[in-house]
């Protein structure tokens, strides 16, 4: 008689539910279902765990669920992870129906202000997330999941990556460091996943890695859509290499930043003043504005201190940052309007994408705002601007 | 039990607890005719000249008053969690030996879990009030002897003045009182703020016994229960544990999907015109409706807007509002902070009310339906924007009406609510027990959108062409189901067997809870 268990307990959660599966020689499946939501979907959890159980040619098993209102898609990764924990071997998935409203593509220069990152094993942040209308949804597999869930995040992950509504933004994804980061593309790579965040990056032939691996899983799971790469520099060895990194793979859509590993690496602590980051967080600008990718800021992690995160933001943008993590719905507006142009660039925009229309419709190659010459990049960003500013309502 | 439909649709009985009912016929139908009832005639000849009422215990002031078997016993919720004096008060009758006891209360809460022994042994017979949490529990899964009756404030004023419920015997807990029965709650160890919810009693019932942990020379000043109405006062060592009794600080919610909501509402009174200045609105307690109002407060303050009035549970939001000149006054119906009480005592915009004034049916008016924007929020809304505050979807009573049925009379009534909590669905098909008609419900805010009741095409045009999420309540509806995997079964209940009924503002059965199958 063997046993597994999956999920979490406890009069604190939500959202989620706990799952035990004995599994026996003989006497069919008992289930024993304790449900927060027994009267409305009492019927409906049962149906999934006994299609599961035939799904998974689970014949002899007591199960036990307890269940706070986890989503069907929750409830279906917490019982096919008690079923593998039990047996290993058992590779086929159960997946949830693929929602017709997360068929929406990306691309490689969309507006990548705010990422809002949510704990990869914990569901029940998912549903409402896009609600707050951040630019990217981080489901991170990474830091902010224990060693010991590893397997339960990567099927949550894939779950909800095919379930929960993002609402438009942007589907991202923070892999595990090598090795586990290169088993995690499994679970994401064949569900629309938009980005990879790729952590703790120190040389580009680990861009090639994942390059690799992401394009061996499209092709077998004929996946034809682009999936974009956003390198994040952690160490000093990274910040060194950044501009290899930054053009190992034209997949690569933004160089990012994460300023806690960097500062232990270092030898030193993050302060507000940021001196001690100051040369990374201006290499790695430089060197993504060298590649023509995005330079993306790390996280502000006082979720309570909205001016200073303002402040950050306005001096990350000074810097030639073009966003920065969030770690709480909150913050997003705060960044988005901090990130919005002033009155003035705005207005310099403007002359700038009329006078060069102008110019084009005279046939005249060279476009000047009195004494100064505006060339194409310039015209590239005057754009940039205004399309920040409709954004953000200010035209 | 014979049922039969009601105006609105909804089977409820014609006859509960030995009593004739009237089933609802509609909004504004029904307009009894006659007096009001009277309070018995009494002579001051039969009162200490000296106007000392005290007498020695809660035992001897019951007894004194007549207690005996199948009596009305009122008590109010001003103490809410708090209170300790309801269940010391049962304790005494029930070692009086005294039997089916209708408990009365203006609402009861989870600290009366005490009286489920006195249910179950016959010293109560059942409860006119609210029935929260486990008494919730123990009435729906059909334990008590008689049928309970739900009112909302407005109504318990309504029920007691159309002489529906005759009150033998009110207990009136007073945080400050004198000899004579002059009673406030503004001040003393177990301050509460209003003591609004017990006027109909001291003014209507045969016998009024103030209970007070704070007694002191006479007079009392300001008095909110007046020692006119007063028979007997009785002094205890506490009346409850204050730290319960009122917050020391209310708190905003955090949470971000919460305050997503309250910012939508916030917005949509901004873009639909409803603030203005001299506008008035209705916040109550709850985390969301806290944040609703600091939301509107800064809009106020860059558009320079100032507020007529608030009406509400004040709490130390709107008392910083009053304070900082954001509004003229405070129409408080219920004090849910230190804040508050304080407030009531030294700011004379600071106005105490009671549900006579605010939310009286079979009145010359009230003050709810002066109000420009009311924000509440619901267990339940269907896609008729009918709405339900008592039970859950599994079909148990948990909450109370509280002022929420009286507040439907608003001039633009919003109930700011997530579309679901964890994997219940809020925005049902159709709810589990009707508590307020759809037509008295003009917005829906949720996390998902807004949606408007067609009927408010005033509404509709207003906010047309703005940024707001506005969408059906159908779409959000659809949307729901569809998170939460399909539509949610509806509970398993004795269609035979009427445990609660839910009474309209007007006195008529709007609604039948019925027991639960388990």
């Amino acid at each position: 008689m063997e046993k597994s268990i999956a999920g979490q307990k406890g009069d604190k959660v939500r959202s989620d539910c706990y799952i035990e599966i004995t599994s026996k020689r003989l006497g069919g499946i008992k289930l024993d279902i304790k449900s927060k939501v027994e009267v409305m979907y009492g019927e409906s959890i049962k149906t999934t765990i006994l299609e599961m159980c035939d799904f998974f040619e689970l014949k002899h098993a007591e199960i036990l669920v307890e269940d706070y209102g986890a989503l069907p898609s929750t409830l279906m990764a917490r019982f096919e992870l008690a079923v593998k924990r039990l047996n290993p071997k058992i590779e086929k998935e159960f997946l949830p129906t693929f929602n017709k409203k997360n068929k929406y593509k990306t691309s490689k220069d969309k507006l990548r202000r705010s990422r809002l990152y949510l704990p990869g094993n914990e569901p029940k942040f998912y549903p409402n997330a896009g609600l707050h209308k951040p630019d990217g949804i981080i489901l991170d597999l990474e830091d902010s999941v224990a060693p010991t869930e590893k397997d339960a995040a990567q099927l949550i992950v894939r779950n909800s990556l095919r379930a929960i509504d993002f609402y438009g933004s942007e589907r991202m994804v923070r892999i595990n460091q090598f090795p586990q980061g290169l088993d995690d593309l499994k679970y994401i790579v064949p569900h629309n996943v938009h980005v990879i965040l790729i952590p703790k990056v120190e040389t580009a032939e680990q861009i090639i890695q994942v390059e690799e691996k992401v394009n061996e899983l499209k092709l077998a799971s004929k996946i034809k859509d682009d999936i974009f790469f956003m390198p994040i520099i952690e160490s000093a060895l990274g910040v060194i290499n950044a501009y290899s990194i930054a053009t190992a793979s034209k997949y690569n859509c933004a160089l990012a930043i994460g300023l806690e590993d960097y500062t232990a690496d270092i030898g030193t602590q993050r302060t507000n003043e940021g001196k001690e980051s100051f040369y990374a967080r201006a290499s790695l600008v430089n060197a993504a504005k060298a590649a023509g990718i995005q330079a993306i800021d790390t996280v502000f992690s006082d979720v309570n201190d909205m001016e200073g995160l303002r402040d950050s933001v306005i001096e990350a943008k000074g810097l030639g940052f073009e966003g920065k993590g969030c770690i709480h719905p909150r913050q997003i507006q705060v960044v988005h309007d901090a990130f919005a142009p002033t009155q003035i660039e705005i207005e310099k925009a403007q002359k700038i994408v009329i006078a060069f229309e102008e110019a084009k419709a005279k046939g005249i190659g060279v476009v000047s705002i009195g004494s100064k010459m505006i060339d194409a990049p310039v015209v590239k960003r005057a754009h940039n601007t205004i399309k920040l500013a409709k954004l953000n309502g200010l035209i | 039990m014979k049922l039969v439909k009601n105006a609105a649709g909804r089977l409820v009985p014609t006859e509960v607890n030995g009593e004739i009912v009237i089933p609802y016929k509609g909004v504004n139908k029904h307009k009894p005719t006659g007096n009001k009832i009277g309070a018995p005639i009494k002579s001051c000849a039969d009162y200490p000249l000296d106007g000392n009422k005290v007498v020695k215990n809660l035992r001897e002031a019951l007894k004194k008053a007549g207690l005996k078997n199948g009596m009305t016993i009122s008590t109010h919720h001003h103490l809410r969690n708090g209170d300790v004096l309801t269940n010391i008060l049962f304790d005494t009758i029930k070692s009086m030996g005294v039997k089916n006891i209708r408990w009365y209360p203006s609402a009861s809460f989870p600290v009366h879990e005490h009286l489920i022994q006195y249910l179950n042994d016959g010293t109560i017979h059942h409860i006119e009030g609210s029935m929260n949490g486990p008494l919730g529990r123990y009435t729906t899964e059909g334990k008590m002897k008689g049928v309970g009756v739900l009112r909302s404030h407005g109504g318990r004023y309504q029920s007691i003045q159309d002489g529906e419920v005759h009150v033998d015997i009110a207990v009136i807990a007073t945080p400050t009182a004198d000899p004579f029965g002059n009673a406030t709650g503004d001040r003393g160890k177990s301050a509460c703020g209003l003591l609004g919810f017990a006027l109909a009693d001291s003014e209507y019932a045969d016998n009024v016994i103030v209970v007070t942990d704070n007694l002191i020379p006479f007079p009392c000043s300001p008095w909110q229960i007046q020692g006119n109405n007063v028979d007997y006062v009785v002094e205890l060592e506490s009346l409850g544990d204050p730290s319960k009794i009122v917050s020391g600080t209310t708190e905003v919610t955090k949470s971000p999907d919460r305050l997503l909501i309250a910012e939508y509402v916030a917005q949509f009174l901004e873009i639909s015109g409803i603030l203005k200045d001299g506008f008035s609105f209705q916040a109550g307690a709850g985390g969301t409706n806290l944040a609703f109002a600091l939301f509107l407060k800064e809009k106020m303050i860059e558009k320079n807007i100032k507020a007529r009035f608030i009406r509400g549970g004040s709490t130390k939001y709107l008392v910083q509002m009053l304070e900082e000149g954001l509004t003229d006054y405070i129409l408080d119906g219920q004090t849910f902070d230190l804040e508050g009480v304080r407030s009531m005592r030294e700011n004379d915009g600071h106005l105490n009310t009671s549900p006579f004034t605010s939310y009286n049916f079979h009145g010359k008016g009230n003050f709810a339906s002066q109000i420009d924007a009311v924000v509440l929020g619901a267990t339940e809304v269907d896609l008729n924007f009918n709405a339900n505050v008592v039970t859950h979807s599994d079909g148990y009573l948990l909450h109370g009406i509280g002022g929420w049925q009286n507040c439907m009379f608003g001039k633009t009534v919003i109930l700011a609510i997530p579309s679901f909590r964890d994997r219940i669905p809020v925005i049902v098909d159709e709810v589990t027990t009707l508590v307020a008609p759809g037509e008295l419900v003009d917005v829906i805010v949720t996390e998902r959108g807004i949606a408007i009741n067609p009927k408010r095409k005033d509404l509709l045009k207003a906010v047309k062409g703005s940024n707001l999420p506005i969408k059906t309540i159908k779409e959000i509806y659809n949307e729901v189901n569809e998170i939460c995997g399909g539509k949610p079964a509806k509970p398993k209940v004795n269609k035979e067997e009427v445990v609660a009924i839910i009474k309209w503002v007007d006195g008529t059965v709007l609604d039948s809870v019925f027991k639960v199958e388990k």
